[in-house]
């Protein structure tokens, strides 16, 4: 026996890296790379050494792409009518009221109208944060009323999706929000209006498989997670590994899903330049 | 039929054989009396156990290997049929049918999930489970109707969209919301008849319509009650009371006002009397279409951009 081998965890090497105080630096999920967080905020959450994109909310979203002060948000306080009266573990009601509690919104999703360059567009930016992103009845009414405003006011809709899908806590209203954002969208190719809609890590089940994938444009940021089924489901029931990068971002562009893949810091040109190009 | 009796089920179809072989010595025998003794204690049983089916009881309903599904309506309801194959993309999936038929009169366009009924066919039909193609065809088969001027009719029966790899790799997610758009729009009347199990996306990728009614010992909802309590409960266990959660029964979803009406079933089920549950579909097909008939096309359009609008609870 050594006498000098160290047995406790808190003395070896690795743990100084990441003793560090909360809410100054951030670890990339990526590349491990330590990274200050106004640093990490002056390059819109993206790692420097390896681009990882940092998941972020709508707040960073609007704060990215509109023009100062421009943007104005609506249905702000739309708020779950629970009609299930569901219960699992906790009951539904708790658990909305904890989440609005801890994160200061709603509902997962934002709307409103603002100016991107000066372009005036309706706008919906979904936040994982408030129950996985999930599409309920709250999120399917805010952006039908987003995709309403674009028809009315004629003016290009965009759409940033980051949603496990739909929520099971209000059943088969949810199931529903996915025909009634799709009906509402079929009105607005109707009439002509160009719709964007970006997805973000994660993008995955009904809201996949709704608005998020009927974009004149469908884009993506990089290695964002894309699909309908979720990875785990789907290695249970073919019942081997999946490949390398499946459901990725570059994976659904290579398979003819998607558009392009933006970098952060480019999505602002590239949606002036795309709206621009179609007006 | 021995081999898929329902827990349930048991106490009803044993005291039916009793009576099945009681009858058999009636010639003989002066039994008459005590045949209709059990007679009329099976009707009381069958009242009592169908009028308080839990949730649960009414999805293993809706799963029962014997209840008809779409082919069989199909050949019970119609005549002519021609089932049209392929989504001129890629394949031709088997877990979706459809094509060109006529009831009595009506000429029609019928699409719907098809399940097997043993392992072989259900290999084949990939237990209901459709891949992008399914969804394709289905999409191309509706805008044929749309060009013919046909009421399209969608029975939903799946257990869910299938999730494979190569379903993913070809678009799972953008066909159920192209159908979604391009249903949203079509020129043509649309009903929506829930036979089965309306799982999820996989269900509403054929089922937005102008009608949607559910036979009565279906579910429709937006994950299958064994999900549910997989993910909210992280154990297979709690399927009963995740099918309780969810309110996932026909008479739930008309409540709720996402369905406009319940087509009663035989008493113990669809899978006890084909030819009499094929007739009530029937009836009521016939009935929805003269009404929607008489709708002009960009008020069908309206009409479904509106029931959908409706649908949702929120505070303001």
């Amino acid at each position: 026996m050594g006498w000098f081998k160290r047995s406790k965890q808190n003395i070896s090497p690795d743990s100084i890296k990441t003793d560090i105080p909360d809410g100054q630096w951030i670890k990339c999920n990526s590349c491990g790379e330590i990274i200050h967080i106004k640093q990490l905020e002056l390059n819109h959450w993206v790692c420097l050494k390896c681009d990882y994109h940092f998941r972020i909310g709508s707040e960073e979203y609007i704060a990215l792409l509109f023009d100062k002060g421009s943007f104005k948000e609506y249905d702000k306080k739309m708020k779950s009518g629970d009609p299930l009266e569901f219960t699992d573990t906790k009951k539904y009601n708790d658990r909305i009221n904890a989440t609005i509690k801890k994160t200061g919104l709603y509902d997962a999703v934002r709307t409103g109208i603002g100016k991107i360059n000066d372009i005036k567009v309706s706008f919906a930016c979904m936040d994982f944060k408030f129950i996985g992103g999930s599409m309920g009845s709250v999120v399917g009414e805010k952006i039908a009323r987003a995709i309403d405003r674009a028809y009315e006011q004629k003016i290009p809709l965009i759409i940033i999706s980051q949603s496990g899908g739909a929520r099971m806590m209000e059943g088969a209203f949810s199931l529903m929000q996915m025909a009634k954002t799709s009906t509402r969208l079929a009105r607005l190719d109707e009439a002509k209006i160009p719709y964007i809609s970006i997805m973000t890590d994660p993008t995955t089940g009904g809201t996949t498989a709704s608005y998020a994938m009927l974009g004149d444009f469908n884009l993506a940021e990089p290695k964002a997670l894309i699909g309908f089924a979720g990875p785990r489901v789907i290695k249970q029931t073919i019942g081997k590994d999946l490949p390398e990068g499946f459901q990725k971002s570059e994976f659904v562009e290579e398979h003819g899903f998607i558009d392009f893949i933006v970098h952060r810091k480019e999505l602002k040109q590239k949606l002036t330049k795309l709206i621009d190009l179609v007006s | 039929m021995a081999n898929n009796i329902l827990d349930f089920e048991k106490p009803i179809i044993e005291l039916e054989k009793k009576i099945e072989e009681m009858r058999k010595y009636e010639d003989n025998l002066d039994i008459n009396d005590e045949i209709k003794n059990l007679e009329e204690k099976v009707t009381k049983l069958k009242n009592s156990v169908y009028e308080n089916l839990t949730r649960w009881q009414r999805v293993q309903l809706a799963r029962h290997p014997e209840r008809p599904y779409t082919l069989d309506y199909i050949y019970m309801m119609t005549d002519e049929f021609i089932e049209l194959h392929g989504d001129r993309y890629y394949k031709d999936d088997k877990a979706i049918v459809g094509g060109f038929t006529k009831m009595d009169d009506e000429k029609v366009m019928i699409i719907g999930h098809q399940k097997g009924r043993d392992t072989k066919s259900n290999l084949y039909r990939n237990f209901g489970m459709p891949n992008p193609e399914g969804y394709r065809k289905a999409l191309r088969l509706m805008k044929l109707a749309e060009k013919f001027n046909k009421p399209v009719i969608t029975l939903l029966d799946t257990p869910g969209a299938f999730p494979g790899l190569e379903a993913e790799e070809n678009g799972q997610a953008e066909a159920i919301a192209r159908n979604l758009f391009e249903m949203a729009r079509l020129q043509v009347p649309i009903i929506v008849v829930v036979i089965g199990e309306g799982a999820s996306g996989g269900a509403l990728g054929i089922g937005v319509g102008n009608t949607v009614m559910m036979l009565q010992n279906t579910w429709y909802s937006v994950i299958s009650p064994e999900s549910c309590s997989s993910i909210l409960w992280r154990s297979w266990d709690y399927k009963e009371q995740a099918a309780e959660a969810l309110k996932l029964t026909a008479p739930d979803l008309l409540e709720q006002g996402i369905i406009d009406k319940i087509i009663p079933e035989p008493i113990g089920g669809a899978h006890r009397d084909h030819k009499k549950i094929a007739a009530a579909l029937k009836t009521e097909l016939l009935a929805e279409i003269a009404v929607l008939k008489k709708m002009k096309p960009e008020k069908l359009v309206q009409h479904r951009l509106e029931k959908f609008g409706k649908m949702g609870i929120y505070n303001e």
